[in-house]
C-alpha cells in the first residue's frame, strides 16, 4: 500500500492511497496563496495601480518593467493571478479509480484533475460539499474572468531569472505548477463526475459492472463545515481512516462522529487548525467589538471572507449583538456573485446541521437566522457592486465580500475606496492569507487593521486527546505538524506527540504505509464445510483439515470442493490402477505428538508381531522385528520404518503407528 | 436454520393500516404503524397482540421503521409507542419527523374534539412519542445494534417517503412503502441500488394496472378547471394539506401563468401555508428541476395561489378553491361543498381514494341527495369527478423496481394468505444453504496465489489447510502454523523401502534406465537424475541405486520418503517392484 502526496499545504491536501486493486484519490485541495505575490484586479480604473513602477535589476541587466511591479518596498507579478496546482507528474492521473472529497474547500483543485487527464473515475462527495463547492468555484471564476488581463507574465519564472529576483519571489518554490483559473465549462464538467453520498453510507466502487466488493469507503461527519466529511477506506481486514478539516466546536455543522474512526490501522490526519493559538470564540467577540467601534465612530468595516462557512456563525453572532450594539440602523452588505444562492443553501440541507439547528425546521422555520436578518432588511446582498448597489449604498455600514487574499472580488474595490480614511476598519476573519501579506500591495495604508482569524479545525490539544481514544496503530501527516511552527520554535505543545512517532510527508513524498495485512475474507461453499471433519485438540479449540478449490476473482476468494473426476470405464479401470501415477491431490496431514514405546508394543503383539527386539539408543530405540525383516526407529519427534519391499506389512506398520499420533 | 418471517399485522387486501412484522437473523423489525381511515372501533389500529400476548413490545421489537408520513402508515404510532407501551428507536426520514406530528394532531383534533371519542391517544402522547424518534438520512447507514443496520433509499409518492432496506449478516430485506417510479412535477422517481436483497416487499396499490400516461390525466384535469371557470362556475378540489395538493398546486400554478388566466386561485388556510414552508425547507427532496431552480424561482412560492377566508366562498364569479380534508368528511372542504352543490355549474373535483361512509365516497358513487346532520337533505347539482393522482407504482413501475434491486424473492403486500405461504416456503428453501465465512490466513493465500500463477492465474487452485475453531472464529492457515499456534510439535513419520531389482547393467546405467523409466511414468512429476550421489529424487522421494554384494545383476534399491509423500511413494515402490520394461523409450 503507497501513498502519492501531490501536495504539500497541510489543510488543502491532495493525496492519493494505493489501497489492494484501488487507487483512490483524497481532496485535491488548490493552494490559493500563490495569488499573494501578483497585483490586485480592480473592478474600476485604479491610477494608483497604473502608475507602479516596473522592476528592473540593479544592474540593470534584467527588465522585467512589463511584469513586475514594485510597490511599497516589493515586488508583484502583474499577470492575471495564478494558483498552485497538485502535482501532476508524480503519478498517472488516469489510473484514479475513485476521488473523495471532505469538504468544499478542499475540491477546489477538481477540474485540473479530473480534466484534460484522461480521469475515467468517480468523485464522491456529500450534497452540501457539491453544491457549494460548485458555488465557490463559478465565484473564483467569475472573479477571474471578471477582469481580463491581457497579459500573462512567464519571463519571471525561468530558472535563471526567478533566482535573481528580490524576495519573496526568489523562494517561491513550484512556479512551474502555478497556473490560471479554470473555465466555467471545464467546472460543469468535473462537477458531472460528481456522485453524492450520505454520512455513514457504505459506498462500494462499480467499475465496469463488477464490484470491487473489497474495498469500502464511507463519508463520516467532520463537524467542520456543512456536508464536511472524514473518510473510512476498508477491507474486511484493513482499515484506513482519512482525517480532513474537523471540529470539535459546536458552529452550524453536524457533530464529529468520532467513535467510527477507532480501530484504525492508519490514520492519515489532516486539516488542522492554521492558528493553533488563537481562540475562536474569543476572536468572535473581538470581531464584534470592533465592528461596534468603528461604526459607532462614523467608519466603515470591511470584512474580506469566504461566501460559505464561518459567515454563517459571523451572521447568527451578529443576528444577536445588533441589538444590543444599537446596530439596528446599520446597514450590512453582502457582496458576492454567489451571495444569494449561498445564503438560500444554507437554509435547505437541514440534514447536515446541528441538533439545535435541524430542530428548527420541524416548527417550521428556516434554521439560520440570517432569514430574518433579510426579511427586515438588515442584511442585502448583491452579485457585485455593480447594479443596485452602487444606488442603495449607504454608510457607515459593514461589508463581507471576497476574496480574503485581497487580490481579486469585490473587495479590492473597497479596499482602493476605504484603505485612505482611518475610520474604516478591515477585520480579517480567514486564516488562510498572512494579514500582512495580504494587505502588502496596498500599503501605505491609513485604514485600521484587525486580525481575528477564526478557524474552527482541531487544535494540537484535541487532537492528541483524539487520537488517544480511537487509537491508530499508524499515524501519516503533512511534516508541518511534526515540529513546532517556524516562528514559535519553543511551543513544543503546537505539534504532534504521539507515542509512536507519526510518518511525516511533504509534497511529491511517495510513502510505503507500514500496513501488516493478516487476513483475508474467504468463503467456503456449503458442500465443501459439510465434509469437514472438526477435532477438539484442547478445550474449546477445534482443526479440521481442509482441502479444496481456491477461486480467486475480484479480490474475493471462494474454497469449493475439488470435483471429482469422472469415473472411467470399469474393465479398464482395473488395469490401469497401478499404471497411474496419484494425482497430486491432497498431501498427508502433518503428524503431532509421541508414540509410547509400552504401548506401541502391546499394539504390535495384539496384531501378531511378538519377535520384537528392542535396543536403546541415545535419542530413543531401535525395534527389530525379526520374523518381518523390519525395523522401527522410534525418537521423541521421529519415527523412521525400514522394511522390504512389503507392502501390506508396511502399511500394517504405518496405520499402528498412526494411531498414537494426532493429524493435522 | 435461517428464515425471514413476514407477518402482515395490519389489514388484509384493504389500503389502511400498513403495519408488518418482519422477523430477520433474530432481529424483529415493525415496518410501519398505520390506521384505518374507514373504521371507527378497534379494526383501526393494527392488531398489536400477535406480540403483547407474549410479552411487552420494546422487548420484542428492535426498531420501529416509518417509510412516510401518510396516516395509514404512521396513524396508529402514538397508540403503539405510548399506549400499548415501546420505547425502543423509531426511525423515519426528517420530513417524516417533521410533518407526521402535525398530520398525527390534525386526526387527534378530528377524532376527539369533533367527534367527541375517548380512548385516544392526547397530543402530549404524539409529542412523547416524537421523541423516540431517530432520524434517517437518504443512504446512510444506520447501524442499529452490532449486528442489524437499516438503510433508506428515495421513494417519491410524497416530501420524504422512503424505502428501506435492512440488513442482518449477509441476509436483507427491503421495504418500499409507497413508492413512485416516474418523476412528477415536484418529486423525483423511487431509486434503489443493485443491492440483490433475499426479499422485496413491496406496495402493490395498483400492481394490476398500468395507468395512462399522467400527461393525459392532468390534460384532462386542466381541461375540467378551465371548462368549468370559463363559463363562470366554482371549482372546488377537497385535498390533504401535504403530498398532492402541491403537485396539484404547480400544475395550476403554471397553467395559469401559461393561460394568462385571471380567475382567483385559493387554498384554504391554516396547514397549508406551513405545509408549502415545509417543502421549501426540504427542497433537497424534490425533484431535480425545483432543486435547480429555487435560488431564482422557489416553486412553493406561489403567484396566483392565495390564503382562503370563509367569505368569499360567497363571492360572485368563478374560482377554484383547494380545502382540507380531502375526503370531505369535516372541515372545510365540507362547508364549501355544502354552499356550492346545488349550483350545476360548479364542480368538485376528487384527486384521491376516499374511505367508505364518507360523503366524498358517497358523491363518487353517484349518490345525489345528501343525508346531513339535523334530518336536512342536500341536492348534488354540481359535477361530480374523480382523477386519480396518488403517486403509486403501477405494474410497470413494479417491474422496473425490481429490475434496479435484483432481489432473490418478491412479496407484494395486500396479497393472499395463499400466496403468502406459498412465497414463504420458498424463501425457507432458498436459505437452506448457507456460505460459511470465515478469515484466511493473508500469507498463506499469497503463497497459493503465487505458487500458481502459471500459466493461468485465473484458474482455480487446490488448496490445503487447516481450519481452526476458536471462541467462534474460524481461522484457515497452513497446518504449519496451526501445529505452531496450537503448541504441537511435528511428528516425522519416514519410510524406507529395499526393492531388489534384476537389472544386468551397471549401476550407473541401471540408475539412468530407472530415471528415463519414471520420467516416462511420472507425467507432470519434477524428476531428477543424480548420478553423482547415486539416486534419482521424484519430488522429495529419493531413490538410491547400489548392487548386490553377491550378484552384481541384482540391484538394491532403497527408497526413502515420509509420511506427506505416502501415495506417491507406496506406488513407486509397487512400480519398481515389477521391474523396468526391457524397451525404454
Amino acid at each position: 500500500m503507497k501513498l502519492y502526496c501531490l501536495s504539500g499545504h497541510p489543510t488543502l491536501p491532495c493525496n492519493v492511497l494505493k489501497f489492494k486493486s484501488t487507487t483512490i484519490m483524497l481532496d485535491c485541495g488548490l493552494d490559493t496563496t500563490s495569488v499573494l505575490n501578483f497585483l490586485p484586479l480592480p473592478l474600476v480604473h485604479s491610477p494608483r495601480l497604473s502608475k507602479l513602477p516596473g522592476w528592473v535589476s540593479k544592474d540593470g541587466s534584467i527588465n522585467l518593467e512589463k511584469e513586475l511591479k514594485e510597490c511599497g518596498g516589493r515586488v508583484f507579478v502583474d499577470s492575471q493571478p495564478e494558483l498552485c496546482l497538485p502535482e501532476r507528474e508524480l503519478m498517472d492521473l488516469s489510473t484514479i479509480d475513485v476521488i473523495l472529497i471532505s469538504n468544499y474547500h478542499c475540491m477546489m483543485a477538481l477540474p485540473y484533475i479530473t480534466e484534460h487527464s484522461g480521469f475515467t473515475g468517480a468523485v464522491y462527495a456529500t450534497e452540501p460539499t457539491l453544491q457549494i463547492g460548485r458555488l465557490l468555484m463559478e465565484e473564483l471564476v467569475n472573479h477571474m474572468e471578471r477582469v481580463p488581463k491581457a497579459q500573462t507574465a512567464t519571463c519571471w519564472k525561468n530558472k535563471e531569472i526567478q533566482r535573481l529576483l528580490p524576495g519573496p519571489l526568489k523562494d517561491v518554490a513550484e512556479v512551474w505548477a502555478w497556473k490560471r483559473c479554470y473555465t466555467i465549462q471545464e467546472v460543469n464538467s468535473a462537477l458531472s463526475k460528481v456522485q453524492l453520498v450520505g454520512y455513514s453510507q457504505k459506498v462500494v466502487r462499480v467499475l465496469h459492472q463488477e464490484l470491487f466488493g473489497a474495498v469500502q469507503v464511507s463519508p463520516l461527519s467532520s463537524g467542520y463545515s456543512l456536508g464536511s466529511s472524514n473518510w473510512i477506506i476498508q477491507s474486511h481486514y484493513e482499515k484506513v481512516s482519512y482525517m480532513s478539516g474537523s471540529s470539535l466546536l459546536t458552529t452550524h455543522p453536524q457533530p464529529m462522529d468520532q467513535s467510527s474512526l477507532k480501530n484504525s490501522d492508519i490514520l492519515i490526519l489532516t486539516g488542522l487548525t492554521q492558528m493553533p493559538t488563537a481562540n475562536p470564540d474569543g476572536m468572535l467577540g473581538e470581531f464584534c467589538s470592533n465592528l461596534a467601534m468603528t461604526i459607532r465612530a462614523g467608519g466603515n468595516v470591511l470584512v474580506p471572507c469566504y461566501s460559505s462557512g464561518v459567515i454563517y456563525d459571523l451572521l447568527e453572532c451578529l443576528y444577536q449583538f445588533i441589538d444590543s450594539a444599537n446596530l439596528g440602523s446599520t446597514p450590512f452588505y453582502f457582496i458576492s456573485p454567489i451571495a444569494n444562492s449561498s445564503l438560500e443553501f444554507s437554509q435547505i440541507f437541514a440534514e447536515w446541521l446541528c441538533h439545535n439547528k435541524q430542530s428548527k425546521v420541524y416548527l417550521p422555520e428556516p434554521p439560520f437566522p440570517h432569514a430574518e436578518l433579510i426579511q427586515t432588511n438588515k442584511l442585502k446582498h448583491y452579485p457585485s457592486i455593480h447594479g443596485d448597489f452602487s444606488s442603495e449604498f449607504r454608510q457607515p455600514c459593514v461589508v463581507f465580500t471576497g476574496h480574503p487574499s485581497l487580490r481579486f472580488g469585490d473587495v479590492v474595490h473597497f479596499m482602493e475606496l476605504w484603505g485612505r480614511s482611518s475610520l474604516n476598519t478591515i477585520i480579517f476573519t480567514e486564516p488562510d492569507f498572512s494579514y500582512l501579506d495580504a494587505l502588502a500591495p496596498y500599503q501605505p495604508l491609513a485604514m485600521k487593521c484587525v486580525y481575528c482569524p477564526i478557524d474552527t479545525r482541531l487544535n494540537f490539544h484535541q487532537v492528541s486527546k483524539l487520537l488517544k481514544e480511537i487509537q491508530p496503530l499508524h499515524v501519516v501527516c503533512p511534516e508541518q505538524y511534526t515540529q513546532p511552527p517556524p516562528a514559535q520554535s519553543h511551543r513544543s505543545d503546537l505539534m504532534l506527540e504521539l507515542p509512536a512517532p507519526p510518518l511525516p510527508y511533504r509534497r511529491c513524498s511517495v510513502l510505503s504505509l507500514p500496513f501488516r495485512r493478516r487476513y483475508e475474507r474467504i468463503h467456503l461453499l456449503p458442500e465443501l464445510a459439510k465434509s469437514l471433519v472438526p477435532s477438539e485438540v484442547k478445550p474449546g479449540v477445534s482443526v479440521a483439515t481442509v482441502s479444496g478449490m481456491l477461486q480467486s476473482k475480484d479480490n474475493k476468494h471462494t474454497l469449493m470442493s475439488v470435483p471429482r473426476p469422472p469415473p472411467a470405464a470399469p474393465t479398464k479401470k482395473r488395469k490401469r490402477v497401478a499404471e497411474e501415477p496419484p494425482e497430486l491431490l491432497a498431501p498427508k496431514p502433518l503428524l503431532s505428538g509421541a508414540v509410547p514405546l509400552d504401548g506401541f508394543l502391546a499394539t504390535l503383539h495384539k496384531h501378531g508381531v511378538s519377535e520384537v527386539k528392542v535396543e536403546e539408543t541415545a535419542d530413543g530405540h531401535i525395534l527389530h522385528l525379526q520374523a518381518e525383516d523390519a525395523l522401527i526407529q522410534m525418537e521423541a519427534h521421529a519415527t523412521h520404518i525400514v522394511c522390504d519391499n512389503n507392502e501390506p506389512m508396511r502399511t500394517t506398520l504405518r496405520d499402528l503407528v498412526l494411531r498414537f499420533l494426532q493429524k493435522l | 436454520m435461517p428464515e425471514i418471517k413476514v407477518t402482515p399485522l395490519g389489514a388484509g387486501q384493504d389500503v389502511g393500516r400498513s403495519c408488518i412484522l418482519v422477523s430477520i437473523g433474530g432481529k424483529n423489525i415493525m415496518l410501519d404503524c398505520g390506521m384505518h381511515m374507514g373504521f371507527n372501533d378497534d379494526r383501526r389500529f393494527p392488531d398489536f397482540s400477535y406480540i403483547t400476548q407474549n410479552g411487552r413490545l420494546t422487548e420484542f421489537l428492535d426498531c420501529v421503521i416509518i417509510s412516510h408520513f401518510h396516516l395509514d402508515h404512521c396513524g396508529a404510532l402514538p397508540y403503539m409507542s405510548e399506549m400499548v407501551g415501546y420505547d425502543g428507536p423509531i426511525y423515519m426520514t426528517h420530513p417524516t419527523k417533521a410533518i407526521c406530528p402535525i398530520l398525527l394532531e390534525d386526526f387527534r383534533k378530528i377524532t376527539v374534539d369533533k367527534k367527541g371519542e375517548t380512548n385516544f391517544f392526547t397530543s402530549q402522547m404524539i409529542k412523547d412519542c416524537m421523541k423516540k424518534v431517530v432520524p434517517l438520512n437518504l443512504h446512510q447507514t444506520v447501524q442499529v445494534d452490532e449486528e442489524l443496520e437499516i438503510k433508506a433509499y428515495y421513494a417519491g409518492h410524497v416530501l420524504g417517503a422512503a424505502m428501506v432496506q435492512i440488513k442482518v449478516g449477509s441476509e436483507s430485506v427491503v421495504y418500499t412503502g409507497d413508492y413512485n417510479m416516474t418523476p412528477d412535477r415536484h418529486l423525483g422517481a423511487a431509486w434503489i441500488d443493485k443491492c440483490r436483497p433475499d426479499l422485496l416487499i413491496s406496495e402493490s396499490t395498483y400492481a394490476t394496472t398500468i395507468r395512462d400516461s399522467k400527461r393525459c390525466r392532468e390534460r384532462d384535469f386542466l381541461k375540467k378547471v378551465h371548462e368549468t371557470v370559463e363559463r363562470g362556475g366554482k371549482v372546488l378540489i377537497p385535498v390533504f394539506a401535504l403530498g398532492r395538493a402541491q403537485e396539484l398546486c404547480i400544475l395550476l400554478e403554471t397553467f395559469w401563468e401559461r393561460m394568462n388566466l385571471k380567475a382567483p386561485i385559493y387554498f384554504s388556510t391554516g396547514m397549508t401555508e406551513k405545509a408549502n414552508h415545509y417543502y421549501k425547507l426540504f427542497i433537497t427532496w424534490t425533484n431535480q428541476k425545483i432543486r435547480k431552480t429555487f435560488v431564482q424561482r422557489n416553486m412553493f412560492e406561489f403567484k396566483h395561489i392565495k390564503p382562503f377566508d370563509r367569505s368569499y366562498a360567497d363571492n360572485p364569479g368563478p374560482m377554484v378553491v383547494f380545502a382540507t380534508p380531502g375526503m370531505l368528511h369535516a372541515g372545510q372542504s365540507l362547508q364549501i361543498f355544502k354552499k356550492w352543490a346545488g349550483n350545476e355549474k360548479n364542480m368538485v373535483i376528487m384527486p384521491g381514494y376516499c374511505v367508505q361512509g364518507t360523503i366524498g365516497h358517497k358523491i363518487l358513487n353517484g349518490q345525489r341527495k345528501l343525508e346531513l346532520e339535523g334530518r336536512s337533505t342536500l341536492e348534488v347539482k354540481l359535477q361530480v369527478e374523480y382523477m386519480s393522482f396518488s403517486a403509486h407504482a403501477d405494474a410497470k413501475g413494479i417491474m422496473q423496481l425490481i429490475r434496479m434491486a435484483e432481489p432473490r424473492n418478491m412479496l407484494l403486500v395486500h396479497g393472499e394468505a395463499v400466496k403468502m405461504e406459498f412465497l414463504k416456503g420458498k424463501i425457507e428453501q432458498e436459505f437452506s444453504n448457507i456460505v460459511l465465512t470465515i478469515n484466511l490466513k493473508h500469507t498463506f493465500l499469497t503463497y497459493y496465489l503465487e505458487k500458481g500463477t502459471l500459466p493461468d492465474p485465473k484458474k482455480p487452485r487446490t488448496m490445503h489447510g487447516t481450519l481452526i475453531m476458536k471462541e467462534n472464529s474460524l481461522r484457515l492457515v497452513s497446518p504449519e502454523q496451526a501445529m505452531k499456534e496450537l503448541g504441537l510439535s511435528e511428528h516425522h513419520l519416514r519410510f524406507t523401502c529395499r526393492v531388489q531389482l534384476q537389472d544386468p547393467h551397471s549401476d550407473a546405467d541401471t540408475l539412468h534406465r530407472i530415471y528415463m523409466h519414471l520420467k516416462s511414468v511420472l507425467k507432470g512429476y519434477t524428476t531428477q537424475h543424480l548420478p553423482d550421489s547415486m539416486s534419482v529424487m521424484v519430488e522429495s522421494i529419493v531413490v538410491k541405486v547400489s548392487s548386490s554384494t553377491e550378484d552384481p545383476n541384482t540391484k538394491v534399491l532403497l527408497l526413502s520418503w515420509s509420511y506427506q509423500d505416502e501415495d506417491l511413494g507406496s506406488f513407486l515402490s509397487t512400480l519398481l517392484k515389477k521391474g523396468l520394461p526391457s524397451v525404454l523409450c
